[in-house]
């Protein structure tokens, strides 16, 4: 039977549609998706992301594992900042994606649900005899995505501390009802917005309440067409074993002069491999949708496929993103998308397909 | 349209004969579960459709689903506005959100199909 999180009753009370997720019985809907949608784009969303896994780890050689597992440099966090990075096997392919959360006295690590076991394994394995303590704190404790451009209004009396005076990728210790709780400035829908750890017995509290001031349940399949439209990867399809870091476009988080770290060497020599296929973000011109595993053409030949695909309610397209060869990933390229057998004009073009406005 | 006067197939469509002419569309179970549909398409006025074998689709944004037809026959008109407003399809899906209107064999019937009480007791089933 899958899991629940502290939310499920509450989810089940007001009519969501529950999907097994990772293992997990997760609302994808409670309205419609693209209502949902909307809400997280113009107001404020609220996600139960309990589902994802919660790692903390404590004693004198946490940042030496962390630099071992992970590509970014933990070392140059500040305390409470908040940092995305990959974790890679050998030959350099994606574990998974993960946030890392320094703080004075321990580390956090928040990874996606369908990897905590293997993640949780890939860590205790690389250990060694380091002085590392890693607790599983998933099952304690509740976590709440609250987005959109009216989040930190919403969000600005729950807790002693007004998460509005976080810079973007920051995180700081407060109280819930007395309770310990973290408040980060961090999201995956490609708006403002905040998130929280909480004791699993406080979750209901904390999500009835910003209920109460007006932020609306959304469930998992707008998550997936807010990050889509952010151009955000999702593991599983823009990352897998077989996709390194460099290859999904995520230079940014992967430190080749850090120092050794897992995958490293791997990544060095696939850097420059003419043959490996690089994500790139498609428009389709008419309103079929490509979906995941559609073949991507050019003059009949095959030259790469979509790893996720959907209908863009803020853009208002079918949008997705695919592996492309190189030669063929410049913005502005013509191909053609297999769609059950027929063929659908599509073009190249740079990503993400939405940024939300800048004050 | 009256749904007690309609007749369903398992996959979900609803058809009426009137005179020949049998009327489908999707039901409005159907189209809750879909919800969020951004694209319909229809076959051309004069193409021929085959019991059990699918006429168009149908796209949400969750998933894409195939519409099969009832009944062998011509198709002698389309709803044109579902290709501009799919939308109409969850507005009013026995009404303004019917599809398309083929033109049946003398002596053709819906007596395959179920009757609403037969359709609803699926449902139930299917949803529970």
């Amino acid at each position: 039977m899958p899991a629940r999180t502290p939310l499920y009753d509450w989810h089940v009370a007001h009519g969501a549609r529950m999907v097994d997720f990772a293992g997990w019985d997760m609302p994808i809907q409670y309205t419609t998706i693209i209502q949902e949608h909307q809400t997280v784009r113009n107001a404020a969303g609220l996600f139960d992301i309990s589902h994802m896994g919660r790692l903390s780890f404590n004693g004198a050689d946490a940042l030496a594992l962390i630099q071992h597992v992970y590509t970014n440099n933990a070392a140059t966090m500040k305390d409470g900042q908040v940092r995305y990075g990959l974790v890679c096997n050998e030959q350099g392919g994606v574990r998974d994606d993960v946030l890392v959360y320094r703080w004075p006295d321990q580390w956090e690590m928040v990874v996606n649900a369908s990897n905590r076991t293997k993640i949780v394994d890939w860590l205790a394995r690389h250990r060694g005899s380091q002085k590392v303590e890693m607790i599983d704190r998933t099952v304690a404790t509740c976590m709440i995505a609250v987005q959109g451009p009216q989040a930190l209004a919403k969000c600005r009396d729950l807790t002693p501390a007004d998460p509005a005076q976080l810079r973007y990728y920051f995180a700081m210790p407060t109280t819930y009802r007395g309770q310990p709780c973290v408040v980060s400035r961090t999201g995956y829908t490609g708006e403002d917005g905040v998130e929280y750890i909480v004791p699993a017995d406080q979750g209901v509290a904390m999500w009835e309440e910003l209920i109460g001031k007006g932020a609306s349940a959304c469930g998992l399949g707008a998550r997936d067409t807010l990050r889509l439209e952010a151009a955000m990867p999702l593991y599983g399809h823009e990352l897998g074993e077989d996709f390194d870091p460099l290859q999904a476009g995520l230079n940014w988080a992967v430190k080749l002069d850090k120092g050794d770290f897992i995958g490293r060497d791997a990544i060095l020599r696939r850097k420059d491999d003419p043959k490996l296929r690089r994500r790139v973000g498609l428009e389709l011109a008419g309103k079929r949708l490509a979906r995941e595993g559609s073949i991507v053409l050019n003059e009949g030949k095959e030259i790469g496929r979509v790893t996720s695909g959907t209908f863009g309610p803020t853009v208002n397209k079918a949008i997705a993103m695919a592996y492309l060869e190189q030669g063929q990933t410049k913005p502005g390229t013509t191909v053609a998308v297999d769609v059950r057998g027929k063929s659908e004009s599509a073009r190249v073009v740079p990503l993400p397909f939405y940024q939300r406005p800048r004050q | 349209m009256d749904p007690k006067n309609l007749r369903y197939s398992a996959t979900h469509e609803w058809a009426v004969l009137e005179g020949g002419t049998c009327t489908l569309g999707i039901t409005k179970f159907a189209v809750e579960q879909l919800t969020d549909v951004v694209y319909i398409e229809l076959p051309d006025p004069g193409d021929n459709v085959f019991a059990g074998e699918s006429f168009g689709e149908i796209e949400s944004v969750k998933a894409v689903s195939d519409l099969y037809s009832p009944v062998d026959g011509e198709v002698i008109a389309i709803n044109e506005k579902l290709l501009d407003d799919p939308t109409l399809v969850a507005q009013d899906p026995f009404g303004k959100g019917w599809m398309v209107k083929i033109k049946v064999e003398p002596g053709s019937n819906l007596d395959k199909l179920m009757t609403l009480p037969q359709y609803e007791k699926q449902i139930s089933e299917e949803h529970h």
